[in-house]
């Protein structure tokens, strides 16, 4: 795969070759178990521990208060399900968006089929929600209110701060997907008033398969392993040392680069739209114009569908995504797109391209110069686009 | 995912494109679902002198399109009609099984435009 121009880093991103470096001797050289007295052991558990250190640094938390997971799925159940039994007997209410990702969508209707309730908030034609719509969502019963930080198509950054203030105020825990935001835009627990966040290593720059949770030290949850004292005897299982130690690099390394690096892909981002703008006509913008992640590049190409766009580009070497059904094997357009209004014709339409450090001015320009033609030739093709 | 012969025909498609003064037309699919096809028919002694297609849809969309037009073109209406969605896919050395419904469009888009010639056939009468 030489020379592919990769634009899906809400997918995935590359790891950094800082970050194999971190990791390496953690696999064959100092591999103890971190439960273990003896030096190999605790090597590997004082490595643990500054991850941790630096995790919870990073996002303005408590060392105790940082859990290392397989992932952000893990979290988002951990914390979904965890809450849900902890505090059953308090009530079996929740709350959540019409645009969560599937990690928290799905708990919730498994949640469902067990005698939970849950309200879905809905979004506005940009994706936002409204902090007064989870306000009147809160009932004597609610246990948890579930909302995602950034989603993970359009990219539009939620009031979490103001969401947050709302819950502490009526006494209900918060918990954010964090997985799109963290090593992006500034994530602060304490700002953002979260008593939990899950966050995902692979989307930073880490490793596949490791994540993390904070967990407010006030919150009460059920464990979702059990099996050992590992973390705290919340999260059970031989820690994944060179993943956790991965992590903690990765997000050190986005942390040191945010400011610079978000400035950087948002004028690449720009530059890109408006380079498709001026040369594809019937094109539109799914997402928050101006609150919205700095990589984050999601449209609507009216009159063709979106896998054809996606073969198309990776013809070209060019990887990117789309909201369409046909890739995810469903028949159903997003539930992100339908949910902000777009009609299902113009949500099989759209195309996602997620901006990353490996990009450059030449990258966007070769899209702005391939792109317009692969648009016009699917639209010869279609029974539906009239010029 | 895909086979190379779907990819060739993604790549490639042929007879692309609409007969303006089409025999036959066969509209299926709906653009709500993501999926619809056109194909437009000329007939010559009752056999399938030209056959255009225009889909919008995915890749096994198109190739589906592409492979039933290249199969139709030169059979007689009777022999085009026997085209299933199964043959469409096996020549194009199978699809994805949650593509299967993709070809559907194909075949069905076909006999759609062979009724509708037939159609007006019966109408000149």
């Amino acid at each position: 795969m030489e020379n592919v121009i990769y634009m899906d880093h809400a997918a995935t991103t590359p790891t950094d070759p800082e970050v194999i470096k971190a990791m390496e001797p953690w696999f064959a050289q100092q591999y103890g178990n971190p439960a273990t007295l003896y030096s190999l052991g605790l090597l590997a558990s004082q490595a643990v521990e500054e991850a941790r250190a630096g995790v919870a640094a990073v996002l303005g938390a408590e060392d105790a208060e940082i859990y290392f997971t397989s992932g952000g799925t893990e979290s988002n159940n951990w914390a979904i399900k965890g809450v849900a039994d902890a505090h059953r007997n308090k009530g079996r209410h929740l709350i959540t968006s019409t645009i969560e990702h599937h990690a928290v969508l799905e708990p919730m209707e498994y949640l469902e089929k067990r005698g939970y309730e849950v309200t879905r908030v809905p979004v506005d034609a940009h994706g936002l929600i409204d902090p007064e719509s989870v306000r009147k969502a809160i009932r004597p019963d609610t246990i948890l209110i579930s909302i995602m930080h950034a989603n993970n198509e359009v990219g539009t950054i939620e009031p979490i701060a103001e969401i947050g203030a709302i819950a502490r105020e009526a006494g209900v825990l918060f918990h954010t997907d964090a997985v799109q935001s963290v090593g992006k835009i500034p994530v602060n627990v304490k700002e953002l008033n979260v008593d939990m966040l899950s966050l995902s290593a692979h989307k930073f720059y880490g490793p596949k398969g490791v994540g993390a949770m904070y967990l407010s030290k006030r919150v009460r949850v059920t464990p979702l392993l059990h099996g050992g004292s590992q973390e705290r005897r919340r999260r059970a299982g031989t820690l994944n040392v060179p993943g956790i130690v991965g992590l903690a690099k990765a997000l050190q390394i986005a942390a040191d680069q945010m400011e610079a690096e978000a400035a950087r892909e948002t004028a690449l981002r720009d530059r890109l739209w408006r380079g498709l703008q001026e040369r594809i006509p019937h094109i539109y913008l799914n997402g928050h114009p101006t609150k919205r992640l700095p990589n984050a590049l999601n449209f609507r190409v009216e009159g063709i569908e979106g896998e054809a766009m996606i073969l198309c580009l990776d013809m070209n070497r060019v990887g990117v995504s789309s909201g369409s059904a046909c890739t995810t094997g469903s028949l159903e357009p997003s539930h992100v797109l339908l949910a902000m209004g777009i009609p299902a014709e113009h949500a099989h339409g759209s195309l996602r391209i997620t901006l990353g450090r490996a990009n450059t001015e030449q990258d966007i320009d070769y899209v702005i110069d391939t792109f317009p033609g692969i648009v016009a030739r699917l639209r010869e093709m279609s029974p539906v686009y009239n010029r | 995912m895909y086979s190379e012969q779907v990819m060739e025909h993604f790549r490639n498609p042929r007879n692309m494109g609409v007969i303006e003064d089409a025999d036959g037309v066969g509209e299926v699919g709906n653009p709500t679902c993501g999926d619809m096809m056109r194909i437009t028919i000329k007939v010559e002694d009752d056999r399938l002198a030209d056959v255009k297609f225009q889909t919008l849809g995915c890749g096994a969309a198109v190739a589906t399109s592409s492979m039933v037009t290249e199969m139709a073109k030169g059979k007689t209406l009777d022999e085009a009609m026997q085209i299933s969605n199964k043959s469409v896919a096996e020549s194009l050395g199978g699809l994805p099984p949650n593509k299967m419904h993709c070809s559907n469009l194909a075949a069905d888009g076909l006999h759609a435009a062979i009724e509708d010639y037939r159609a007006k056939q019966a109408a000149k009468v």
